[in-house]
């Protein structure tokens, strides 16, 4: 009976009729209870490991492209991390280690990179990986190759190369030299783009890389199939053959796990984690994005600092994690996710309390003191971002502001709210590389990517200082100091970083958190 | 003959307005191929650059005309998102459609020829109620529900086959028939319904007319009235349904197929939509309107098959 009341809970679910928090919600912490919670960033490890083994990783996104520098959606670059690797590569703690190179020197002045190459390293197609390779590969993904692909996307964090050369040292061992023409202190966190093959043609429909796994099969909207890379120089992964298996949506995903037929889920629902028991241990942890109700700071009556404001203290945010993920979720306080723990200042995650009265007072002051009418947009493939533009929209009916939901589709979002910057506030989740200057980066005020044309000289400046500070501690001290500049200006309503919920069957172990968003298949193995 | 000429000439102007109104809707319609191709981390300039190499840059008759023309090679170019020919993606996606569409046709005719008959052998009998009540019910019951509750009770409750665990022909053949059973069903039922009040309604109606007493004065059972007599003049405005439902399913169902996890062409073109992918788009268009075209001219030969007084000129 109690299976049947799950089945039906899960078919209201697929109906869309929200079980929203109130009653129902309160069921959902069942899984708290449940053996195999890890928190962020743990392994848990039960069992002996087993070699070998195939499984079947649910995910719900297409990919955007297989050539690992023209693919920039996250649900590709998740998945691509097991097949592709830089000369650094991030570890489960967010630092930065060698991969394909196996020692970094940095010059003291931060303008010269020098990497020498691990030796032995094999692409999948057999060929040693070579200097020439990897001045390839830097080259094509920093756009200074001569014939330029326009489909590569190309970070203007990488601009700053100058050049990149191959040489050799005293020993023979090969080195590839990259310098700079202004100082970046960071550029490491952005050397993770893929190494490949130079001149390999057909990278976008055979993709080869020198990461654990390597590719077999991908068929459009159905799968990609990858199996075990004997030759990896590192610790070989237990699995021998991943298939990612692509869902129409978490939905039917789910109705997938219910009958057993995947063995990793990662995007789970609150709801769907609690529903879910069984064969599945439910593993949590953080979804590495900053989710946030950005405002225009352009657009009136958000120009007006006393509005922002008074917007960050009539939103309540604890009842929004609450409401939309059964209390799950950290909450932040300016544009930083808080997996980023070194760099995170949790000083201002409560600089705005929940203050109806301060809003309103604050609304009065900027001449507001009836409020106004606001829109929202969301792009509605989201549905998170519109449970939370929900939630939000009653908590500031209390200080008198109308909001209106407008959802519009992704591509649309892009191209008048990201890039036309055509809008009054939106809620989305923006991730960034392991750089602290990728997350923080739009927010300067020549910033092509500053949506929310956010202007402030002071930012610019320690901006500027802390890209360039050789001194980590210093470093770390610049990136608080601008966390707390976006919190003081209030430049949006800074909401949590989300909770994640991964569904992982019971047979298996090792399921790693990243403070990036990926999926790493190597530690995953069998239990005995 | 110049019945067919005129014909294939206006299956040729139809096709030309579908993908020239298809053209002018993604024009105005916002989202940029380029912007959806590179996402928020391109600089404007690469964007920019991205347009110029799709030939986004030039001017609307231009484009259309370049598309045109390759169309009318049989060659739509390659898609933005998966860097194939989209010839090439759509024949992948077209055998789970046609597949699809022939298993739920099936079952259909198979089903409701049946029914339809045995309702009206007996109007307001037991069997009439019964069935009467029960398509009632189906008919108003949407696709993607009646695919849910299948899952639900045959996947999940009885665990007759995998949800979601489509089995591509090429693994094994036998596998996918097994497991496209189950989107068909989804798709024939409401279907059925509608064929069986169809199909009654015109065998009453043909019933009553005076050919009818005709055939059973001159000694044919009930029977053979219905089957020899009835049944062919009762089939016209079925035909007319059946190719309606044909066209249909060829096109693909969108909620089906996301329902049951299969790739057909009606998420292709979805997800094609969503990232602005307009090769794949213009080419899925064109070959839906193709399909309700051609399904059409065939049920207007079958009219004239199964009544000879229909006559085209």
């Amino acid at each position: 009976m109690k299976k049947h009341g799950k089945l039906l809970l899960a078919l209201l679910l697929i109906l869309g009729i929200s079980v929203f928090a109130g009653g129902c919600g309160k069921d959902g912490n069942s899984s708290d209870g449940q053996d195999g919670d890890g928190t962020d960033g743990d392994t848990t490890v039960t069992g002996e490991a087993v070699m070998g083994g195939d499984i079947i990783v649910g995910i719900t996104q297409d990919f955007d492209s297989l050539d690992p520098h023209k693919a920039h959606a996250a649900g590709t670059q998740e998945v691509m991390f097991n097949i592709f690797e830089g000369v650094v590569k991030p570890d489960k703690d967010g630092n930065l280690v060698p991969a394909v190179a196996s020692d970094v020197a940095i010059s003291e002045d931060g303008m010269t990179y020098t990497f020498t190459l691990r030796e032995g390293v094999k692409f999948h197609n057999g060929a040693l990986v070579t200097a020439e390779d990897v001045v390839y590969s830097l080259k094509r993904s920093a756009g200074l190759l001569e014939t330029v692909d326009p489909e590569v996307i190309v970070t203007s964090a990488l601009s700053c190369i100058s050049d990149i050369t191959a040489s050799k040292d005293a020993s023979g061992k090969e080195i590839v030299t990259v310098s700079l023409s202004t100082v970046n202190t960071e550029l490491l966190g952005y050397l993770t783009s893929a190494i490949i093959p130079k001149d390999y043609e057909n990278q976008a429909n055979a993709p080869v890389g020198t990461g654990p796994f390597k590719f077999v099969s991908y068929t459009p909207l159905a799968s990609l199939v990858m199996e075990k890379n004997p030759d990896y120089y590192g610790t070989a992964p237990y699995l021998d053959k991943v298939t990612f298996k692509i869902s129409a949506d978490t939905n039917t995903a789910f109705l997938e796990l219910l009958a057993g037929n995947i063995d990793i889920f990662p995007y789970l629902t609150s709801e769907q984690a609690s529903q879910l028991s069984g064969n599945y241990n439910i593993e949590n942890g953080t979804a590495n994005l900053v989710q946030a109700l950005f405002l225009n700071n352009a657009e009136k009556p958000f120009d007006d600092i006393r509005v922002r404001q008074a917007m960050c203290y009539a939103v309540n945010r604890p009842e929004i994690l609450d409401m939309v993920a059964d209390g799950k979720g950290t909450l932040i306080g300016s544009n930083m996710f808080a997996g980023f723990a070194k760099y995170f200042n949790a000083d201002v995650v409560d600089m705005y309390p929940y203050n109806v009265a301060k809003a309103k007072e604050l609304l009065a002051d900027a001449g507001y003191p009836d409020g106004f009418e606001m829109s929202i947009t969301v792009p509605s493939n989201y549905q998170f971002h519109v449970d939370t533009a929900q939630v939000i929209v009653e908590q500031l009916k209390q200080v008198g502001i109308t909001a209106k939901i407008e959802l519009v589709e992704w591509p649309t979002w892009l191209e008048e709210t990201y890039r036309g910057r055509k809008y009054q506030t939106t809620i989305v989740g923006l991730d960034a590389n392991l750089a602290p200057s990728d997350v923080l980066k739009r927010y300067r005020s020549t910033a092509s990517s500053n949506f929310l044309s956010y202007v402030n000289e002071e930012f610019d400046e320690i901006f500027a200082l802390a890209i360039a500070e050789t001194d980590d501690a210093a470093k770390v001290k610049y990136y608080k100091q601008l966390q707390e500049i976006l919190a003081k200006d209030a430049a949006s309503v800074y909401i949590q970083d989300p909770a994640s919920y991964v569904a992982v069957s019971k047979k298996l172990s090792g399921y790693t958190f990243y403070p990036l968003y990926v999926q790493d298949m190597s530690k995953v193995y069998y239990v005995k | 003959m110049r019945y067919y000429i005129k014909k294939v000439i206006s299956l040729i102007m139809v096709l030309f307005l579908i993908m020239l109104l298809t053209f002018i809707a993604f024009q105005v319609i916002p989202g940029d191929s380029a912007l959806s191709r590179l996402g928020v981390d391109a600089e404007p300039e690469a964007v920019e650059a991205l347009r110029e190499s799709l030939g986004l840059n030039k001017s609307l008759p231009e484009r259309f005309f370049s598309f045109l023309s390759g169309a009318v090679r049989g060659d739509f170019g390659n898609s933005y998102q998966y860097g194939k020919p989209v010839g090439e993606l759509l024949s992948a996606r077209l055998s789970v459609t046609v597949w699809l569409a022939v298993l739920s046709i099936f079952m259909i005719i198979a089903v409701s020829v049946p029914l339809g008959l045995v309702c009206s052998r007996k109007e307001g009998g037991v069997a009439d109620r019964i069935i009467t009540m029960v398509t009632q019910t189906l008919m108003a019951v949407p696709a993607f529900f009646l695919g849910i509750v299948i899952t639900l009770i045959f996947g999940l409750v009885l665990e007759w086959f995998a949800p979601g665990a489509y089995i591509a022909p090429g693994e094994d053949f036998g596998g996918f028939l097994r497991y496209m059973i189950f989107p068909a069903v989804a798709i024939a039922v409401p279907k059925i319904a509608m064929t069986v009040k169809f199909l009654k309604t015109s065998v009453l109606r043909e019933l009553k007319l005076d050919y009818v007493r005709t055939a059973r004065s001159k000694g044919n059972s009930e029977r053979a009235v219905l089957w020899r007599h009835v049944l062919k003049n009762a089939l016209i405005p079925v035909i007319t349904f059946m190719g309606m439902v044909i066209a249909d399913v060829l096109a693909g169902s969108i909620v089906v197929e996301k329902v049951f996890n299969l790739p057909g062409i009606g998420r292709l073109l979805i997800t094609a939509i969503s990232n602005r992918d307009y090769p794949v788009v213009e080419a899925g268009v064109v070959y839906i309107g193709s399909v309700v075209l051609i399904v059409n001219f065939i049920v207007d030969l079958l009219y004239q098959k199964v009544d000879p007084r229909v006559r085209i000129k």
